[in-house]
């Protein structure tokens, strides 16, 4: 689950991480009251969506007075804000963060992730600041510095020294960044997080260190331990079909293309989405309905697929172990009934009870076409959905 | 003979009282010889009862000192999993399968490197468990598909390993051993470790090596048998139509800063020597006539 920018600074702060003196607004008085209270000289106007690149299009901007800070925020706020990570129809914005600005000497990159090889905590930092990492590691993968962190001993400030040394920190700063990284750890533990990012932390003329941005990923499974997390979740950030997906427990993702899928576990569903690919249709989703779909999951997959205007055609794709193929069949003839389907439907069912299974859609009456296997299905529904894109 | 379990094999079950945990215990009790094999539960408050005459112990310890057993499966809910797994390291218990789906990733860490120095392997979490057909069976897949054989299958994914064990069966081809080892980041056994197993076991003739995006564990792997392994390896990885930052439903499934994308592994692969097959619908075929030759 990913957080606004001024709500992870707000965790920073907790963690005893400096940032700059801030805002949230969400409509231009506020920002120009902020602004004012806020006092001093220059203010950043920042547009608060969870996309990264929000610089670059033309989401944050510094303002020299008042007037500015209105201008700036009228331009920011409700603007469909395109970036590399939105896709082409941008991100509406619904709020903004209001800065003072800062005597920036230096940029410099810190983030923390959870490093699958070595099963720990891996510090990543770099000297360059303001670059996305996956770049600074195509380019110049020296200059990042990682440390595979202790969970028992933690970030110790000696270690937390030396990498603050060898990214530039000068002397006169390095306690304040010891300071950053050893709250960026803590952060990271106790609030279950996935990923987050500094970036850029900034190293100021006076040599104070401040995170000028914040970024967190946390992990959905420790999320019923979290509830101040939770309560900072942004329902307006996230994609609708994936919201009502997940209130019945469905995994979903929605995709450019014009077949939907529903299938049982993540890697069958994924392999499904591959087969359409390779006969040359386009999925329209990722659906995985899990262990325990009963009539009622398999209903509201149908009616989550159903709302996409692109979809052409559906492949139900099932390998009952524990589901029996014969629940699963009734399942989704009731749900054919339920939604009254109007495109063509494939179904391939193995395993558990599958001739049961293969019965009840037959007797149905609705015309529902049988794959024998996962390539008949995905052929038969590729030519359902109109043939090859 | 078999990898890491067979027919002799003692297993305790920790969480067995639970609706889940009754459920598949009670099918893994049923299949082959697992009426020998499932010799205990754990539940502190149960202690002294029993389930479908299985006895139920106050501890894994107790449970390992009463019955001799020396493998246990897990089916505690997340928020409990990882201290489960705790508890059966701390026992010396030989093996771990943890079935549990959503276990928190940092709760995992902690659990890891508490395993280190110790003698348990884990399998898991959020795997669908192993099995050496006609044997005995650890976990919640359909029993009635496999049929004994000399082919090994380890997988990432649980109902993609299902499709991978159908199709050879189907084929008249049987299983030595098949391994899930789950879809979560912060793991036990990883491919390469399945894979030395199955390389090893004079009853595995070859192995079908099935991935999917995130991390690098199927590339690290696919190295490790350049090199090393002896026996004919098919491989496939799902999704090669998976857009980047998004999680497909494994926590450990997502392409990041374009790292663990499908291409990229099965090009390793391929340079590696495996049989790859873009097709989930032939890893089986595909199998079929590597053995023909």
């Amino acid at each position: 689950m990913k957080i606004h920018e001024y709500q992870g600074k707000q965790i920073l702060r907790e963690f005893g991480v400096p940032t700059p003196r801030g805002v949230a607004c969400f409509s231009v008085d506020e920002a120009v009251e902020a602004a004012r209270s806020l006092g001093g000289q220059v203010w950043v106007v920042k547009a608060q969506i969870h996309a990264g690149g929000r610089g670059k299009g033309g989401g944050v901007k510094v303002a020299k007075s008042l007037d500015e800070v209105k201008q700036y925020a009228g331009q920011i706020l409700g603007m469909h804000l395109i970036t590399h990570q939105t896709g082409t129809e941008g991100q509406v914005v619904r709020r903004l963060l209001i800065e003072v600005g800062a005597h920036i000497a230096k940029e410099l990159y810190v983030g923390m992730v959870v490093d699958r090889v070595s099963q720990r905590v891996a510090l990543l930092a770099s000297s360059e600041g303001g670059m996305e990492i996956e770049e600074v590691a195509k380019h110049h993968p020296e200059k990042i510095h990682t440390v595979r962190i202790d969970p028992v001993a933690g970030l110790e400030a000696s270690e937390a020294a030396r990498v603050a040394r060898a990214i530039g920190v000068p002397d006169a700063a390095n306690a304040e960044a010891v300071q950053v990284l050893q709250g960026l750890y803590r952060a990271f533990v106790e609030k279950d997080a996935m990923l987050a990012e500094i970036n850029p932390l900034v190293i100021t003329a006076e040599d104070h260190a401040i995170a000028l941005d914040a970024k967190f990923n946390f992990d959905s499974n420790a999320l019923y331990r979290r509830p101040e997390i939770v309560a900072m979740r942004d329902l307006d950030e996230e994609d609708p079909a994936e919201i009502e997906a997940s209130k019945f427990d469905l995994a979903y993702i929605q995709l450019d293309g014009n077949i939907g899928c529903l299938v049982n576990g993540a890697g069958l569903a994924m392999a499904t989405m591959d087969i359409i690919k390779l006969y040359g249709g386009s999925p329209a989703n990722f659906l995985d309905v899990g262990g325990g779909a009963t009539t009622e999951k398999v209903t509201e997959a149908f009616k989550l697929m159903l709302k996409n205007p692109k979809l052409k055609a559906i492949l139900v794709n099932i390998f009952g172990g524990i589901m029996k193929c014969d629940v699963i069949a009734e399942g989704v003839v009731a749900a054919a009934r339920e939604v009254s389907l109007t495109v063509p439907l494939v179904v391939r069912l193995e395993g558990t009870n599958v001739e049961l299974g293969k019965k009840i859609l037959a007797e149905s009456g609705l015309p529902i076409i049988s794959g024998n296997d996962m390539a008949d299905a995905a052929q038969k529904v590729v030519a359902a959905a109109g043939g090859q894109q | 003979m078999s990898i890491l379990i067979n027919k002799d094999t003692k297993v305790i079950t920790q969480g067995m009282t639970g609706k889940v945990g009754q459920f598949h215990t009670f099918h893994c009790k049923s299949y082959a010889n697992g009426a020998n094999c499932f010799v205990a539960g754990v539940n502190p408050k149960k202690a002294g009862e029993d389930f479908e005459g299985i006895p139920v112990y106050a501890s894994v310890l107790e449970a390992k000192q009463a019955t001799g057993a020396t493998v246990s499966v897990i089916y505690v809910p997340p928020s409990g999993a990882a201290a489960a797994i705790d508890e059966a390291v701390a026992a010396d218990l030989d093996l771990v399968i943890c079935i549990t789906e959503g276990i928190p990733v940092h709760d995992m860490v902690k659990t890891r490197y508490k395993m280190q120095g110790k003698k348990t392997v884990l399998i898991g979490p959020n795997c669908p468990g192993l099995i050496t057909p006609d044997e005995i069976k650890i976990g919640i897949m359909p029993g009635h598909i496999h049929k004994k054989g000399r082919i090994g299958v380890v997988s990432r994914s649980g109902t993609l390993t299902y499709e991978a064990v159908g199709q050879l069966t189907a084929l008249g081809m049987g299983q030595s051993s098949c391994v899930g080892i789950g879809g979560d980041p912060i793991n036990g056994l990883k491919h390469i470790d399945v894979m030395r197993l199955f390389n090893d076991d004079p009853e595995t003739d070859a192995v079908i090596m099935v991935g999917e995006i995130g991390g690098s564990d199927e590339e690290e792997c696919a190295r490790w048998i350049k090199s090393n392994m002896k026996k004919p390896v098919v491989g496939f990885i799902a999704g090669v139509t998976a857009p980047p930052g998004k999680r497909m439903g494994h926590a450990g499934a997502i392409i990041s800063g374009g790292q663990g994308g499908a291409n990229e592994k099965l090009a390793v692969m391929e340079e590696c020597g495996i049989h790859i097959t873009r097709n989930p619908s032939e890893m089986g075929r595909v199998m079929q006539k590597i053995l023909k030759g």
